[in-house]
């Protein structure tokens, strides 16, 4: 049934229809991008861009070469540093502002008036604070995903319904046992949420610091991650590569939030009941 | 919910003006511990970064700009690295940033709510162009940068195009969105009073959507200053952005700390305009949660 | 299917009559087909009020969504006035302002206020003048009661006057047919009382046929001529009710013999077809 489903899905007019929409795009961008040689004339802006195939073909001459994937390792290394920091910071935060009214009315204005400032401005004191750019990077990472995380666990955890908290309480329930078994799982649908675009942020947030500050690790070259990977092959005037390498961080950052989507299905079930 | 069977109490309780309701909730506000908990909680943090840096001289603090040496730049006559609020320098980067944000954020709300509309409205539109969006969509913006910077000209399109791009996506996703959350009765109950299908979409799913569109702007200005950030840090001239990193390059501190309040500020501004203007312009959604508070 | 037409209910009311056949509307999602109306045939005279009386989740509202054209049917037909609106060659009926539907949660623009709502119908016709639709309007609400509530947006007036709002703005278009989906389902059992007596006052005034929908065997009877309680799914007629009980009615019919005496022989074979839906683990909707 499932498969037959899935089957279904994959042949069906919708897919059809949005597999000639990409097929159009790529031949349009082809030919846009070959148009000097094809007709004399260079189109604006798609003149100037790496055709698809030329792209295909570089990201072959790539697949083989480790300091490509090591790019990867980069990235995701530094994503997944603060990532993780923000959750661990950020939900304990977000849960202990809802719960104390006090600390909320003390820090949540401070935090609201912090939370304009987008983190690529703190790049450069990031860097002047944290002894090493590694840490720095996370640093801006991790204020990336923390803000995004923070906002939504504390909204998550103030709008659970009263009553579960009284029919708890009737039922004889610690204060313990209410945070555990109340008001931990009713947020957990917002930190899953929080987590997938806090994880995209995240994303962002790297690719920009690397180019930033250089590829991070002294020197760069080598171990400088995606979004170095960009910017050296900007420098180094070998276009198709920026491509390869956008088209990589498009992956990388759609199965990173993909992954945590299906984790957080995992974690509430009770959510797929209509 | 549950509002008074008697129609004329609802009728007057909307009637109160608002230069009233505003001093009520003003006076309400200062009764309460909130403000006072607030100016503490500033205090508090205005305090632990003048201790560590300026008396302290924590480790790592102590290469940080205080806050003393911030805010005498800022406010100072004749500032010492040459930028506060009597400079035209400084207002010159807030309005170079700002003509940027505007551009990009009005150009990407004009193509995007239009072309989410469409993607809700129609079906077929969207089998056709939803995949391609969605293939494009995870591709960071800033990861645009050298492209951009290859494909236009010059170095000021390049950033408004990584500004313009950010919202685009941002808008357009919510007002499709938007257009998917309208109850299906609504559409069905105005073909029913024998609208068309053109009508239909002129009174049901355009303001149907508003709520989501105008959730979709304020995330469209905030990620249109998250990219114009990165935008002026890698290229362009003037700016805010640009401020921040020439201001390390130059080791001229406190400099980095003024453009970064500075965008804070005027970041929340934008978003409270656009705020405001959905307030506006949907009466009817602030008037129907105004009861529902009470 | 014998039909005793109710006299007072044709007295003056000539348009509007619906005849049901042999209705069949098979869902099939993933090729999981589920019968939702089985050989449905029902015949409503002009200015009835029909009472459509079933469990929850039965398949009422697809027989009303058909009649609506919200959507099309597997076979049989619907005409309306000798008029084909459904049938063979024509499965799904084309929406229109002669059978207007009043829904289940209410479907008053929230971003209109009452009175642009209740002027919607003839503004999209656009065959009146704005001045002469605004004036019609504003002389209904007062007929209804809705005077000093024209500029109130929907969310701000109590869910019961939200309701008779709705009426009154399908009556602007004159249909022939009003199709109620359950739509005091949300209300407490005060409200629901004077929102019938205020439904039949409208009705009074302007006699137009009724198809209305509820599992509330109580309205069913108060307000209709006639009941015709449909099966579990798959949903079919299973047995008609008429209800002798004179019109005009008031809340005092509620207490009256008679009254009793239908709400005994209607109860025994509600309650079976309640229990099977409620073994078959439907969910409401």
């Amino acid at each position: 049934m499932n498969i037959k489903n899935f089957r279904s899905k994959l042949f069906s007019r919708a897919a059809l229809r949005g597999l000639i929409a990409i097929a159009i795009f790529l031949v349009i961008w082809e030919v846009g991008a070959r148009s000097e040689q094809l007709f004399g004339y260079r189109f604006p802006f798609l003149g100037l861009v790496p055709p698809p195939s030329d792209v295909f073909v570089s990201w072959g001459g790539l697949i083989g070469n480790p300091s490509y994937w090591q790019s990867w390792y980069m990235s995701f290394l530094r994503v997944f540093g603060g990532f993780t920091a923000a959750m661990i910071i950020g939900i304990p935060l977000g849960l202990f502002m809802a719960v104390n009214k006090t600390f909320y009315g003390m820090y949540f204005p401070t935090f609201e008036i912090m939370r304009p400032i987008p983190p690529l401005a703190w790049v450069p004191a990031s860097i002047i604070f944290w002894p090493t750019q590694e840490l720095s990077i996370a640093f801006v990472t991790f204020l990336g995903a923390f803000y995004t995380i923070v906002i939504n666990v504390l909204g998550g955890a103030r709008s659970i319904n009263k009553q579960y908290l009284q029919a708890a309480q009737s039922m004889g329930a610690s204060q313990w046992d209410i945070f555990r078994r109340i008001v931990l799982p009713a947020t957990l649908p917002s930190i899953v949420v929080g987590s997938a675009v806090g994880m995209g942020i995240t994303w962002e947030v790297v690719v920009a610091a690397e180019m930033i500050s250089g590829g991070g690790s002294s020197g760069g070259g080598e171990g400088g991650g995606l979004g170095f990977f960009i910017w050296s092959s900007y420098v180094g005037g070998s276009y198709e590569q920026i491509v390869v390498g956008m088209i990589s961080i498009g992956i990388a950052g759609y199965f990173s939030s993909e992954l945590l989507r299906q984790l957080g299905g995992l974690l509430t079930p009770w959510l797929k009941t209509r | 919910m549950d509002k008074s069977m008697d129609p004329t109490t609802s009728a007057s309780s909307s009637e109160v003006s608002s230069a009233a309701l505003t001093m009520f909730r003003l006076s309400s506000w200062l009764k309460s511990p909130r403000p006072y908990l607030m100016l503490i909680g500033f205090a508090a943090v205005l305090a632990f970064w003048f201790f560590s840096v300026e008396v302290w001289k924590l480790p790592r603090f102590v290469d940080m700009p205080g806050p003393t040496e911030v805010f005498t730049e800022w406010f100072s006559k004749e500032p010492y690295y040459g930028l506060s609020v009597y400079t035209p320098e400084y207002y010159k980067h807030i309005g170079i940033s700002l003509r940027r944000i505007a551009f990009a954020f009005f150009l990407a709300t004009a193509l995007g709510v239009p072309l989410g509309l469409f993607l809700g409205w129609s079906k077929t539109f969207r089998e056709f162009i939803f995949p391609l969006f969605e293939l494009l969509r995870p591709i960071p913006v800033l990861a645009w940068v050298p492209l951009a910077i290859i494909m236009f000209a010059g170095s000021e399109t390049p950033v408004i195009f990584l500004t313009f791009l950010a919202s685009f996506f941002a808008t357009t996703l919510n007002t499709m969105l938007g257009v998917e959350s309208i109850d299906e009765s609504y559409s069905r109950a105005a073909r029913c009073l024998g609208a068309n299908r053109w009508q239909t979409f002129k009174h049901v799913v355009v303001p149907g959507a508003m709520p989501y569109i105008f959730t979709g702007l304020q995330i469209s200005i905030g990620v249109a200053w998250f990219s114009l950030v990165a935008g002026e840090m890698v290229s362009g001239q003037y700016g805010l952005g640009y401020l921040i990193n020439t201001s390390y390059m130059m080791i001229e501190y406190p400099k980095i700390i003024i453009g970064m309040i500075t965008l804070g500020i005027v970041g929340y501004t934008t978003s409270a305009m656009v705020r405001i203007l959905g307030d506006y312009l949907m009466q009817w959604r602030v008037r129907e949660l105004a009861l529902g508070d009470n | 299917m014998s039909t005793v037409i109710t006299e007072q209910a044709t007295d003056t009311v000539t348009e509007g009559a619906i005849r049901i056949e042999d209705v069949v509307k098979i869902y099939d999602p993933d090729g999981a087909a589920v019968m939702a109306v089985d050989h449905c045939s029902i015949d409503i005279p002009a200015g009835e009020i029909c009472m459509i009386v079933g469990p929850s989740g039965c398949g009422k509202t697809t027989l009303l969504n058909a009649i609506a054209g919200f959507h099309d049917i597997t076979s049989g037909s619907i005409h309306l006035d000798g008029e084909l609106l459904c049938g063979p060659g024509q499965p799904e009926a084309v929406p229109g302002s002669d059978r207007i539907v009043v829904f289940q949660n209410g479907a008053l623009f929230p971003w209109k206020t009452n009175l642009d709502n209740i002027a919607f119908g003839p503004m999209m016709a656009g065959k009146l003048s704005k001045q002469e639709i605004y004036d019609k309007a504003r002389s209904m609400m007062a007929d209804a009661g809705l005077s000093g509530t024209e500029n109130n947006y929907p969310g701000e007036v109590s869910s019961g006057l939200r309701r008779r709002v709705e009426i009154v703005r399908a009556l602007m278009n004159d249909p022939k047919v009003l199709l109620f989906d359950e739509p005091y389902r949300a209300l407490d059992s005060l409200t629901k009382s004077v929102m019938h007596e205020a439904l039949l006052e409208i009705y009074y005034r302007n006699k137009v046929t009724i198809f209305f929908i509820t599992h509330d065997l109580e309205e069913a009877i108060f307000l209709g001529h006639r009941l015709i309680i449909m099966s579990s799914r798959p949903c079919k007629p299973k047995k008609i009710v008429e209800v002798d009980i004179p019109h005009p009615r008031d809340y005092s019919v509620l207490t009256s013999q008679r009254f009793r005496e239908i709400m005994n022989e209607a109860k025994d074979v509600v309650h079976e077809e309640a229990q099977k839906a409620f073994d078959a683990g439907e969910k409401e909707g």
